[in-house]
């Protein structure tokens, strides 16, 4: 505890967000938080602010700054529009269960319910896309208030946090006294007795199988769980947001599965008799029709949130509690096997997916990710926006570290990419990737002028086909060739954009361009846009249909 | 569908009836009765809730409330583990040719006439839903002129209480 001091509302928030490890901050000026801002000018040197184009932009930035350190982001913005424009940012991680603190200005208490300029009812309009979220009703309550913001939220299943500070509590005095920063809720084991059941059930198992999710990675539970699957000799296979907890390259790992995940992974789930399942919560673009899902399997559900226990799939064995903890009590009562035979069915899958690889040469989707593969270091962050060039990148993209991969899973936010990598670039302190597509970069483009002024390292690699790939593909697919709406004929030279903005970029015509300037990318200090153009009917494959089960993969279109 | 009675001890403070009701709008379900009120200790308001659902929702449900840092403890009541109670206000029209059979339903029912004018008397009913839903019925006969009911509250048998119900 440090020594108390007279301070504004407007300080002590400064102060406790320094109090609390924060080191940048994301967000956007406006009448109701500019006492805020005054603070931040004063406290420059302890807390970095960083000017967005956009309050979305700031909202997205401070999730990929959680999304690749496990710390909390922190975003700020006015009242009003400024509120209502971070909603989506919230309700992206609240979806992906990313622990964020959004901050808002709102009018003073004494207008407030009155429609006055730029008031919105936020905690209302958040309601439902956050953990908990805050209104503080006087000066005294907004240190403490903002403490338990960070506790809740870090603690059990992370996720967004709102606190709503009325102008006038921004501007009253009160004591404060700094606090050491405050930590998670400690986190508990399931149940022992659910453990030795669930052990039971899983030496039965003669096909196990691992699917995991971005639980695994909020619970640090990877060392963990690959010693479970080297002990039961399972195989293992995520949901997209599982993506970067193992390296790439671990002989057990199959990838991701679901809609458009790998053959094999999404095949040894259906075949398995056990499905070990860490951190997530059976999406249908996971598990395809669930009521076909992995009719053979029997399943040990591990989640901290006890609401996902058996809540799309039925679970034999559902335990609540932290995966790390609960994989440590589990570890010791299992027995250690092999299962050969399960190991070959699933090296036979492996070769048929190995056969239907797109071995294509020349600029493909596959080879242009191929090519990035070559220049990412361990610690490259790579976000996605949302889309054909997002499956792209969770199919091919190779990973050695965990928290590598920023990409919406669960909302599906266009637009989240670029805000994404400028925060990744803040928490990993080098180089982020921003791959995108020309839908959803026209979403978000204008936070190159963030990346600009800041000069953050963000290499971006746009997909150009001139249409919205993935709607197009099901319009291909499921609706007579009625393209609707998704073929984008925009005319916009992505580069001379890039240079308008301030950045450089270039468009590559052919592989060797493309490694050449992947090459000139990673060594400028600020962003650079390449562009690749690619065939409008480009698809992503394997493809699960909707409502389909695993049975139904298309592997191959066309022939 | 079945017919369900949750009570929910909560935060006292403002806002918290609008993020346990919401959780009930986002799954759909239609609230049937809903009663809040300060409870033995002034830090926590108590929410009963009645409403139709299937099972799988309805544990879904709970396991959601019981995310929300301002709810403390749920509990779910059986007919044969609790004790229930709702308040019935019916205006009933006063008319000399019904006045006496009316009169005389309500004290069979141990109503208690807490109104009476020149045309018109309010009756008081304090009981289960079904033993109120069998005098609205009997009522129906005659002319009703306004009704206000409740909704039902209920606490479990025995010395156990919903602070001592823990989560999961």
């Amino acid at each position: 505890m440090g020594e108390t001091m007279y301070l504004s509302g407007a300080d002590i928030l400064v102060r406790t967000l320094i109090e609390q490890g924060c080191d940048v901050v994301f967000g956007y000026p406006g009448g109701q938080i500019i006492n805020v801002y005054d603070s931040l000018y004063k406290y420059q040197d302890e807390i970095t602010h960083i000017l967005t184009a956009h309050e979305q932009g700031a909202a997205h930035a401070a999730d990929g700054y959680a999304r690749t350190t496990g710390r909390v982001g922190v975003v700020l913005s006015t009242s009003g529009p400024g509120a209502t424009n971070l909603v989506t940012g919230i309700a992206t991680a609240h979806l992906d269960s990313i622990p964020l603190v959004a901050i808002c200005g709102n009018v003073p208490t004494t207008q407030i319910g009155t429609d006055s300029f730029q008031e919105i009812d936020i905690t209302g309009v958040t309601l439902p896309i956050t953990k908990h979220n805050y209104f503080v009703g006087s000066v005294e309550q907004l240190a403490d208030t903002v403490r338990e913001a960070f506790v809740l939220a870090q603690s059990g299943r992370p996720g967004p946090v709102l606190v709503d500070i009325p102008k006038d509590v921004q501007i009253a005095m009160c004591e404060y006294t700094p606090m050491a920063p405050v930590k998670a809720e400690p986190k508990q084991a399931a149940k022992e007795l659910r453990i030795r059941e669930a052990a039971e059930c899983i030496d039965l198992a003669e096909r196990p199988y691992i699917y995991f999710g971005g639980g695994v990675l909020s619970g640090n539970a990877e060392e963990e769980m690959l010693a479970l699957a080297e002990k039961i000799d399972a195989v293992i296979g995520c949901s997209m947001m599982g993506l970067s907890a193992i390296p790439t390259d671990h002989p057990r790992f199959l990838g991701m599965q679901g809609m458009h995940g790998h053959y094999a992974s999404s095949m040894a789930m259906h075949h398995a008799d056990l499905i070990i399942s860490l951190g997530v919560r059976f999406n249908d673009r996971a598990t395809g029709n669930r009521f076909k899902f992995a009719p053979r399997a029997k399943i040990v559900q591990i989640d901290i949130d006890g609401s996902e226990l058996s809540k799309n799939i039925n679970a034999v064995h559902g335990m609540r509690g932290d995966i790390k903890l609960t994989l440590q009590q589990l570890l010791p009562l299992i027995k250690q096997v092999e299962h050969p035979e399960w190991q070959q069915k699933v090296a036979d899958l492996r070769k048929i997916e190995e056969e239907a690889t797109d071995r294509r040469t020349g600029i493909t989707p596959r080879n242009a990710i191929m090519a990035l593969n070559r220049h990412l270091g361990p610690d490259t962050a790579v976000a996605t926006d949302v889309g054909q060039h997002q499956m792209w990148s969770a199919q091919n993209l190779f990973w050695c570290k965990p928290r590598r991969f920023v990409s919406s899973g669960g909302l599906g936010t266009m637009g989240f990419g670029l805000g994404a990598a400028i925060g990744a670039a803040f928490g990993t302190k080098e180089h982020s990737v921003l791959v995108t597509g020309d839908g959803s970069f026209g979403m978000c483009l204008n936070e190159l002028a963030t990346a600009v002024r800041y000069g953050v390292p963000v290499v971006i690699l746009l997909f150009n086909n001139g249409v919205l790939g993935m709607v197009r593909q099901w319009q291909t697919l499921f609706f007579d060739r009625h393209y609707s709406n998704t073929i984008l004929d925009r005319k916009t030279d992505f580069i001379a954009l890039a240079r308008a903005f301030g950045a450089d970029g270039e468009r590559i015509s052919s592989m060797d361009e493309l490694e050449a300037a992947l090459e000139k990318a990673f060594s400028v200090n600020g962003p650079y846009v390449i562009e690749c153009p690619i065939e409008k009917d480009e698809f992503v494959l394997p493809m699960l249909p909707p409502g389909g089960s695993m049975d139904d993969i298309i592997l191959k279109v066309g022939d | 569908m079945n017919r369900y009675t949750v009570a929910v001890l909560v935060r006292n403070q403002f806002g918290v009836l609008n993020r346990v009701t919401s959780m009930f709008r986002r799954r759909q379900f239609n609230i049937s009765a809903l009663t809040v009120s300060e409870t033995e200790s002034s830090e926590y308001s108590r929410i009963t809730v009645i409403f139709d659902g299937d099972e799988l929702n309805k544990q879904q449900l709970i396991n959601q409330l019981y995310k929300l840092p301002d709810v403390y403890s749920i509990k779910e009541f059986g007919a044969d583990d609790s004790v229930s109670c709702e308040l019935l206000l019916i205006k009933m029209e006063n008319n000399p040719a019904t006045r006496e059979d009316i009169r005389a339903a309500a004290e069979a029912f141990n109503a208690k006439t807490v109104d009476y004018a020149k045309e018109s008397i309010v009756f008081r009913l304090a009981d289960d839903s079904r033993r109120i839903d069998d005098f609205i019925n009997l009522m129906r006969d005659y002319t009703i002129l306004e009704i206000c009911r409740t909704g039902s509250v209920s606490l479990e048998k025995g010395s156990s209480t919903i602070r001592k119900v823990t989560n999961l």
